[in-house]
C-alpha cells in the first residue's frame, strides 16, 4: 500500500517537472510562433503590409478585423533601424514584438504628438556605442531599445469605415524601416 | 504523461496569472508587456497570436455569458451596455482557435465608431446564427465561439480593479434555434 502511494507520489512529481519544463521550454521550440508565421510573406526589414485580416485564412490568429495592418520583419545584427510611419485620421499604433512575440513597447499616434510617429529601434549594445553627445543634443529623438536582435514591428491603423480602406492601406505604404548603415561602421 | 498532458491542459486553456474579470469578460493586461508570465507566454508562442501591447490598448476576452453559461453559436446572446473609457474600441466574434467565422456579411465584429447606439448612449448587439434587426453579429451556427472586446488608449490596464469605475457590457443568452 505505502510501496504504491510512494510510487504515485513520485509520478506525480515527476509529472510537475516535466510540465514545469516544457512549459518554459516551449517558446523556444515552437514552429508556429507569429516570428514563424509572418517569415514567408515578409522581407527582412521591410515594412509589408498584411493581407486583409477580415479573411478566414488569417495570417495570425485574434487579429482584429477592424484594423489594417502592416509589419516589419527586424534583424538588427548589422545596425540600428530607423521606423517612420506616418499617421491615420483615425487611429495608428506602433507595437513591438520579440523574437518569440512578446510585446515590449507600443505607441499611438495621440502619444506621437505628431503628424508621423519616427522612432530609431537598436540593442542595447548600439545605443551604448551612441556617441554620448549626440544622445543629449538629440532630446526629440525617440530611441527603444530591443531585447532580442530580431522581431517584429507592426503597424496597425483603424479603418473605421469600408470606404477609408484605400486612405488607410496608402497611409501604411509609407510606412518605412530601414537599417541605419552609416552607424554600423562606428 | 501527467506533466505534458498538464501542459497541453494549461495551454490550450489559456491560464495566465494576474487576470481582470468583470462580469463575463476577462483580461490579462501582463500580457501585453514584458511581464508576461511563463503560461501566457509559451500559449502565445503556441497559438501564433501577437497579443495587444499595454501601450496600445487592454483585450477582454469572453467565453461564457454572465450567468456562466458557455456561448453557444446555435444560440442567441445579447450583449448590452456601456464599455470603459477608451478612445475606440471593438468587438469581436472567432473561433475557439482565433479564426474568423465565415458569413454572407463578412462581419466579424462592430467598432465604437459604427455601431448604432440608444439614446441614452448605452448599446445592444444580437449575437445570433439567423438574421436579426439592429446590430446582429452571425455565428453562422457554429458550437462554440469567443467574444473579444478591445479598448485602444483606455486608463484600463494592470491596475484597474474590478468595480463599478470599469462598467463592461453584459452578455446573456437566451433561446436556441
Amino acid at each position: 500500500m505505502i510501496r504504491w502511494l510512494l510510487w504515485l507520489l513520485g509520478g506525480v512529481l515527476l509529472g510537475g517537472i516535466v510540465h514545469l519544463s516544457t512549459v518554459l521550454y516551449l517558446p523556444r521550440t515552437a514552429t508556429q510562433d507569429a516570428y514563424s508565421r509572418l517569415t514567408p510573406i515578409t522581407t527582412v526589414n521591410t515594412v509589408v503590409t498584411l493581407p486583409s485580416s477580415s479573411m478566414p485564412t488569417a495570417t495570425l490568429p485574434f487579429m482584429d478585423p477592424a484594423f489594417a495592418t502592416a509589419v516589419c520583419r527586424y534583424d538588427l545584427s548589422l545596425s540600428s533601424l530607423k521606423l517612420t510611419t506616418p499617421i491615420s485620421p483615425a487611429y495608428t499604433s506602433v507595437s513591438f514584438y520579440t523574437r518569440h512575440g512578446l510585446a515590449y513597447y507600443a505607441i499611438n499616434d495621440r502619444a506621437a504628438g505628431r503628424r508621423i510617429i519616427e522612432l530609431e529601434l537598436m540593442t542595447p549594445a548600439q545605443h551604448n556605442q551612441l556617441p554620448e553627445e549626440e544622445d543629449i543634443t538629440a532630446a526629440d529623438r525617440l530611441i527603444i531599445e530591443s531585447p532580442t536582435s530580431t522581431g517584429l514591428i507592426v503597424i496597425r491603423t483603424m479603418v473605421t469605415e469600408t470606404g477609408q480602406l484605400p486612405t488607410v492601406l496608402e497611409i501604411l505604404s509609407q510606412a518605412k524601416c530601414q537599417l541605419q548603415q552609416q552607424q554600423s561602421s562606428k | 504523461m501527467i506533466g505534458l498532458g498538464a501542459t497541453w491542459f494549461a495551454l490550450s486553456h489559456g491560464t495566465a496569472f494576474s487576470a481582470i474579470t468583470i462580469g463575463a469578460w476577462t483580461a490579462w493586461p501582463k500580457t501585453g508587456t514584458l511581464d508576461i508570465d511563463p503560461y501566457a507566454r509559451a500559449g502565445i508562442a503556441r497559438s501564433g497570436a501577437l497579443p495587444v501591447s499595454l501601450g496600445d490598448g487592454v483585450a477582454f476576452l469572453s467565453r461564457h455569458d454572465n450567468a456562466g453559461i458557455v456561448l453557444d453559436g446555435r444560440c442567441d446572446a445579447i450583449i448590452s451596455g456601456i464599455t470603459p473609457q477608451a478612445r475606440y474600441w471593438t468587438i469581436t466574434l472567432y473561433d475557439t482557435d482565433g479564426r474568423f467565422v465565415t458569413n454572407s456579411l463578412n462581419r466579424h465584429g462592430f467598432t465604437s465608431h459604427e455601431i448604432a447606439r440608444k439614446s441614452d448612449g448605452s448599446f445592444e448587439i444580437v449575437v445570433a446564427p439567423r438574421a436579426r434587426p439592429g446590430n446582429w453579429l452571425p455565428t453562422s451556427g457554429i458550437e462554440r465561439y469567443v467574444l473579444v472586446l478591445r479598448l485602444y488608449d483606455t486608463p484600463v490596464g494592470v491596475a484597474t480593479r474590478t468595480g463599478r469605475e470599469v462598467p463592461m457590457p453584459a452578455v446573456m443568452q437566451r433561446g436556441c434555434s
